[in-house]
């Protein structure tokens, strides 16, 4: 009997998976892409930690116990040479080695790190969309004289892309000088050839697809075509890879921050730099470093979860 | 002077490494005013390459080469250059691809994408285009074509994709229109509504059609003139009537005999022509189709058939064709010859004048009947 029920239960269940799949028919790549989004555990945890992550940036300066930059450890004389108090219940994550109260620039460094690694991702969007797009329509649409276009701009990106990284950015970093905008235009330069490359490739993929062979047969201007049947087809996966480059960026810029490349004014509280200032005291202190550190792991872990997983149900061939 | 006058059409392809692929190879073909022509043939034997030539839409690459003439109310297409092109397009003359969603943008409106050649072509704009787009949806037999205009092509049905793609078609009134077989990715209901609508636009406003297809129900339903292609070079050409009544070429006589007939009995094979369309001689040494061929005689192969023209406008390029009946001696053997589409034995889908009561059952042979 059992079996039986069994096995009538199963059909249903098939029945009914049949059915959710055709009303799922119809429902545009971005809907479709979203629900399975949501069914994926891992994407939640990362939009949770994102969420909290960005609210305590916009909001958390406000409600900060003490200010950042007070250093009231000095004032109160309980920092002394070769001793920094650890946490108390007043000062949750203690002071650092100026006297500072950790936990509020923690809080204040959230913003400035949201800061440079969206205004990051931005600067590299933009410049790698424009490379990109512009490779991308020549080459997908232009001739001959599209293809050298194509050459010419993969060219450079293949020289951007040719030196690693973080020494990448650690040369326009020492080349503009020391500041947070120094920062933001390293880190984005150094994402601008993968966003180029990703678009172009995927604009090309584009341009032999049937619906550009239909426009062109209407006699539509091939900068129309480019712009208004190629382009918004092809940022799928641009969009997937800012996601990601969030947590790189946010990762690269606390490295350079460390690095001393950063923010010069040391009292603007800022993850890399908090880290960077740690060091000297990590024989005292350990958890100063730890704090920062972290923070900075969770947040591009965040990111890289719920990248991955746009980039999985963005994926047709990952569909059932 | 015909409307399009396609004269001596060749194109290669080139490869550096590779044989040199003669895909279209002088084919010659005219489309009156308000006519309807058909190219009809096997998967391969240069039908869409044609029509993509004649539009200017191959992809430019090294090792393409388009010969001939397409003369369009007295311009070369083939001459013309991209600019000059490009206005042509879509306003004298516009395409209906086979795949109606393949062939429209994901992401875009449907009324963006019609608009969008309103724009091009008439200057509209703003809620002037919007309603003369309406009204092309509304005139292409799409229900509610306001609320269609904001909607994206996947939330339409098949046909309705193919509907608005014809609606773009038309929306300039163009005075050809080539159709790349626009019924072959639809279910078979939805593909007599969608050649019907063909039908009436042709008789309404007068544009010239070229129908591309295999689909030998279509051509019986649609065609005035009917260009049996093979190899990449016109076979046969005739009027409607008397190539359904009487083929002359072989090839002819075997795809009307390879279409699946109503009548038939329940164990009865279907009449596939042997070997498949890869089995081609090279022109230049006599007949393609003569590997195939059951009416191969000693003078197919040598050198390539001429084209017969005989007193009552047809033409067919064939050595040995198929007799008229009662006319030759050859008329008892003809007889023994399974699938010869004879005056009496006319498909029953096949029959001249009556819309196509199943459109897509014309098979091409399959491998698998090959002996």
């Amino acid at each position: 009997m059992t079996t039986i029920g069994g096995k009538k239960r199963e059909k249903i269940d098939r029945l009914a998976e049949l059915a959710a799949r055709d009303e799922e028919r119809g429902v545009s790549l971005w809907q479709d892409a979203f629900r399975r989004l949501r069914r994926n555990p891992a994407a939640i945890i990362g939009a949770v930690i994102l969420t909290v992550f960005v609210l305590v940036a916009l909001i958390g300066p406000f409600l900060v116990p003490y200010g950042p930059t007070d250093t009231m450890g000095i004032r109160e004389g309980v920092i002394k040479p070769g001793v920094i108090p650890g946490s108390s219940s007043e000062h949750w994550f203690g002071y650092d080695h100026q006297g500072r109260d950790v936990f509020s620039r923690m809080i204040v460094g959230a913003r400035q790190t949201l800061l440079v690694g969206v205004v990051a991702t931005l600067i590299g969007l933009a410049v790698g969309v424009l490379i990109g797009g512009v490779a991308g329509a020549a080459a997908g649409l232009g001739g001959r004289w599209g293809r050298w276009v194509d050459s010419t701009l993969m060219r450079f990106i293949d020289m951007l892309l040719a030196l690693p990284s973080l020494l990448l950015a650690v040369s326009i970093a020492a080349l503009l000088g020391p500041s947070l905008t120094t920062v933001m235009i390293a880190v984005g330069m150094v994402s601008v050839p993968v966003f180029a490359r990703l678009l172009r490739g995927s604009m090309i993929a584009q341009s032999n697809s049937d619906y550009v062979l239909a426009a062109t047969s209407l006699g539509v201007r091939k900068s129309k075509i480019a712009l208004a049947h190629v382009l918004p087809n092809s940022l799928a996966p641009v969009i997937v890879q800012a996601t990601l480059t969030l947590a790189t960026a946010i990762i690269e810029a606390a490295a350079l921050s460390f690095l001393g490349l950063g923010n010069p004014d040391s009292a603007t509280p800022e993850w890399g730099v908090m880290l960077a200032d740690a060091q000297q005291y990590l024989g005292i202190r350990p958890e100063l470093a730890i704090y920062p550190a972290v923070a900075i792991i969770i947040t591009a872990l965040g990111f890289t979860l719920l990248g991955e997983s746009m980039r999985e149900a963005l994926d047709p061939k990952l569909r059932k | 002077m015909a409307l399009l006058d396609v004269e001596d059409l060749s194109v290669t392809f080139a490869r550096r490494g590779q044989r040199t692929v003669r895909a279209v190879d002088g084919v010659s073909f005219s489309v009156e005013a308000g006519e309807v022509v058909g190219l009809v043939g096997e998967s391969g034997c240069g039908k869409s390459v044609t029509s993509l030539a004649i539009m200017g839409l191959l992809p430019k690459q090294p090792g393409l080469q388009v010969a001939g003439k397409a003369v369009f109310d007295g311009t070369d297409l083939l001459q013309l250059d991209d600019r000059s092109r490009r206005d042509i397009r879509g306003r004298d003359v516009a395409m209906i691809f086979q795949d109606p969603l393949s062939s429209l943008n994901p992401v875009v409106p449907i009324g963006l994408q019609v608009t969008e050649v309103l724009t091009r072509h008439r200057g509209m704009k703003g809620e002037a285009a919007a309603k003369e787009a309406a009204q092309l949806l509304d005139r292409v037999g799409i229900p509610d074509p306001r609320r269609r205009l904001k909607e994206y092509p996947h939330q339409l049905s098949g046909g309705m994709r193919q509907r608005a793609l014809i609606a773009m078609a038309v929306a300039c009134q163009p005075r050809l229109l080539i159709a790349d077989e626009p019924t072959t990715a639809l279910d078979v209901t939805i593909q007599a509504q969608i050649l019907e609508l063909l039908k009436d636009l042709v008789r309404d406003s007068g544009t010239a059609l070229v129908m591309i297809t295999h689909d030998l129900g279509v051509v019986a339903g649609m065609c005035d003139t009917i260009n049996v292609l093979y190899g990449g070079r016109v076979v046969e050409t005739a009027r409607r009537r008397p190539l359904f009544r009487q083929p002359r070429h072989p090839y002819t006589v075997g795809l009307l005999g390879s279409v699946p007939r109503l009548d038939a009995g329940r164990g009865e094979r279907l009449n596939p022509i042997p070997g498949s369309v890869r089995d081609l001689l090279p022109w230049p040494d006599g007949c393609a189709f003569a590997p195939r061929c059951d009416r191969r005689v000693d003078a197919c192969v040598g050198e390539p058939p001429d084209l017969v023209l005989t007193h009552d406008g047809r033409s067919y390029r064939c050595v040995n064709p198929a007799p008229l009946p009662g006319l030759t001696p050859g008329a008892e053997a003809r007889e023994t010859r399974p699938g010869q589409a004879t005056p009496g034995s006319v498909p029953a889908q096949a029959v001249p004048d009556d819309p196509p009561a199943a459109p897509g059952l014309a098979a091409a042979p399959s491998e698998e009947e090959t002996p």
